[in-house]
């Protein structure tokens, strides 16, 4: 199969649905002209017009708000802000309108309203710039939550997200953006809400996501060199969580790790360590563990920056003396 | 064609422009290189081009004022009394740094100067800069804030939502917006309702004035005039600066949304050449004396670059430090 990066299968994603279907356009700031901040909407304007792909102004708020009248209105639009920390200002939209309107509504109105975004550590850009808030979200009901680590993932989740009548908030990952991968050319959905295993084992579980994906891999592969084989569980929607494919893993290896870059206190292994413990107590031979970024801000420095989240090496040493 | 006014302006003051608009000129040059030897990594959104703005509007307040910066905050920084070494291990995210090489780029900040920081977010600091002239009123203090960002940040909520209650309060901060025609890839005649920004402070009943932001005495001037009527309790003000930045918003901007025309027109108008060659004319300064003073930022600039450089990174015991104040 062909290879092409993240980026690129996402603009693949976005464009083959706005070409399916005249009712998706995009929105956000620097979409249109430059093509986004990581170049994820390149071209799509010159493809599409200025009517489809939209430049607005720096107006997080609004561009939620008109993105969410606009949804339920007839259109399927595809908004996107910037940084996951620019959340801050559109978390009221988001959180009181977006997600709780066809609830209020008596069912009476659907949101076919995707909100791309990206977050995530590992170009020194401070605690404006890095963070991991998805946590905030999964604690959203009326939302779905999807985080992709791999081109192919982002390509068909991103594709069925357009379709789905219900809000997405749809994480990326800047780090990622240039990891190539084989992506299936054309029609190509992923069923959201599903859990995929990247790597088959016994030992343990370790469920990572987005960008953890990959350090989390790196660490399967040293620890199958010392003989430990783990099942690495991706499982690409967080909200809701694909708890089926989970808890079949852990009543196999009897050992769950969650590895999550984002902070640890109330973070999303919090939420899925407790469900794996509602759901699979009596098969555990070990605590939960999680392997979590720090509970600070994130700072600037590059030395301080690799500390404040896992890397492979940490994780291969943290799996190794749960398993040992 | 510029019409050059005769202005009093002593030599003393001449230098200290000039030097100051040089010192942010060439410690954006300097970052422009050590980004591109991979020695500063990460954003760095750059001043070059908009110095009289900073420059003009510090040289109008006093030290003991505040101000609040923005992303593009090297030039306010400098501006305001802080340190040339300290600002660059800052940026480089080094120890001895401004904020210890927790901030960087985005976050510099220098409480001891009264720089209240830059941010990372647009229109982050407008409530700050409202909080703090309402604390000042509060303690019945005779400072004033100057309120720093882009034509961008008045598409924000939090512009109109300050403003506002600055407006209603009369509280003693001046709004100075550096109209540099585009917030990042968007023009203000793509992003705003108005293409006069001015427009913006009206609902909010507080004076409104454009001045020319590549001329640093008509910023100083203008930052003067309502600088004095804050201090004196007549309440806040709104400038805009019309001015123009160098490079591409960061560093991976290909600038496609800006024409090389554009770009020339604004650096003919370059505010150094033009106030080193009006103070000249007017025989403030000698030819050797700007040239010598050129020199004289360029062995600060190289000082600084190599103490940056030079300093460690912040140990691993300062991850978890600085999180919660303690006792
Ligand atoms: C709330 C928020 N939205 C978007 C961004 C991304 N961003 C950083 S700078 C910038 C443009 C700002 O334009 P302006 O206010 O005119 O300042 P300039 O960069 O021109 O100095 C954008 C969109 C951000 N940092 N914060
Ligand atoms: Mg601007």
């Amino acid at each position: 199969m062909r290879e092409i990066t993240y980026r690129q299968a996402l603009n693949e994603a976005l464009s083959e649905e706005m070409e399916r279907d005249q009712s998706v356009f995009l929105m956000g700031e620097d979409v249109a002209v430059y093509g986004g901040a990581y170049g994820v909407t390149l071209n799509l304007m010159q493809k599409f017009g200025e009517k489809r792909v939209r430049d607005t102004a720096i107006s997080e708020a609004a561009i939620i708000g008109a993105g969410l009248g606009a949804a339920i209105t007839g259109m399927r639009p595809v908004v996107e802000i910037m940084y996951i920390d620019f959340m801050g200002i559109c978390l009221e939209q988001i959180g009181n309108q977006v997600a709780k309107i066809r609830y209020m509504f008596g069912g009476k109105t659907r949101v076919p309203l995707v909100i791309r975004t990206e977050g995530g550590a590992g170009r020194t850009l401070g605690a404006h710039h890095s963070q991991s808030l998805e946590s905030w979200f999964i604690h959203v009901p009326g939302l779905k939550v999807i985080m992709p680590a791999t081109p192919a993932d982002a390509k068909g989740l991103l594709k069925s997200s357009i379709r789905e009548d219900n809000p997405i908030l749809f994480i990326e990952h800047k780090m990622l953006y240039n990891v190539k991968g084989p992506v299936p050319e054309g029609e190509y959905l992923l069923p959201i809400g599903k859990a995929d295993v990247k790597r088959p084992g016994k030992d343990a579980t370790v469920i990572a996501y987005s960008r953890m994906l990959y350090s989390t891999l790196e660490a399967a592969k040293r620890l199958a060199e010392d003989g430990i084989e783990v099942e690495v569980i991706d499982p690409r929607t967080l909200l809701p969580l694909d708890m089926e494919t989970i808890a079949e893993s852990v009543r196999k290896t009897h050992r769950a790790i969650i590895v999550e870059e984002d902070t640890k206190t109330g973070g999303t292994g919090a939420e899925i360590g407790m469900q794996i413990m509602e759901n699979c107590f009596d098969e555990l031979d070990a605590p939960v563990l999680r392997i979590a970024g720090a509970d600070i801000p994130m700072p600037k420095s590059a030395v301080l920056e690799k500390l404040a989240i896992p890397d492979a090496d940490r994780i291969y040493r943290e799996i190794k003396s749960l398993v040992m | 064609m510029t019409i050059y006014t005769m202005t009093i302006i002593t030599k003393n003051e001449a230098r200290h422009l000039l030097k100051q608009m040089m010192q942010i000129r060439q410690f954006e040059d300097a970052i422009m290189d050590l980004m591109a030897r991979n020695i500063a990594e990460g954003g760095s959104h750059l001043y070059a081009g908009e110095e009289a703005c900073a420059v003009g509007a510090m040289a109008a307040i006093r030290k003991d004022d505040y101000i609040t910066s923005t992303h593009r905050g090297h030039g306010h920084a400098i501006a305001k009394g802080g340190s040339l070494p300290e600002l660059m291990a800052e940026i480089l995210g080094k120890e001895t740094g401004v904020c210890k090489g927790k901030g960087g780029s985005l976050h510099l900040a220098d409480v001891s100067k009264g720089n209240l920081g830059a941010n990372g977010i647009v229109g982050g600091s407008i409530g700050i800069a409202t909080g703090a002239g309402l604390s000042i009123q509060l303690r019945g203090a005779d400072q004033i804030v100057l309120c720093f960002f882009g034509d961008g940040a008045t598409n924000t909520g939090l512009f109109h939502e300050s403003l506002n209650m600055a407006g209603k309060w009369k509280l003693p901060v001046v709004f100075i917006c550096e109209n540099n025609l585009y917030g990042m890839s968007v023009s203000v005649e793509r992003a705003c309702a108005v293409n006069d920004l001015t427009k913006k402070a009206a609902p909010y009943n507080m004076p409104a004035e454009c001045c020319d932001g590549m001329d640093v005495l008509a910023v100083k001037d203008t930052v003067a005039k309502y600088a004095a009527l804050a201090r004196k309790g007549d309440g806040p003000a709104f400038i805009v600066c019309n001015t123009y930045r160098y490079y591409g918003h960061s560093r991976s901007d290909p600038r496609i949304y800006r024409t090389k025309e554009e770009e020339k027109s604004w650096r003919d108008r370059d505010c150094i050449m033009a106030f080193g060659r009006k103070m000249q004319e007017q025989t403030v300064l000698t030819e050797k004396e700007v040239a010598d003073l050129e020199k004289e930022v360029t062995a600060e600039l190289e000082a600084a670059v190599d103490f940056a450089i030079k300093s460690p990174d912040p140990k691993p015991e300062e991850l978890y430090r600085d999180v919660y104040f303690e006792m």
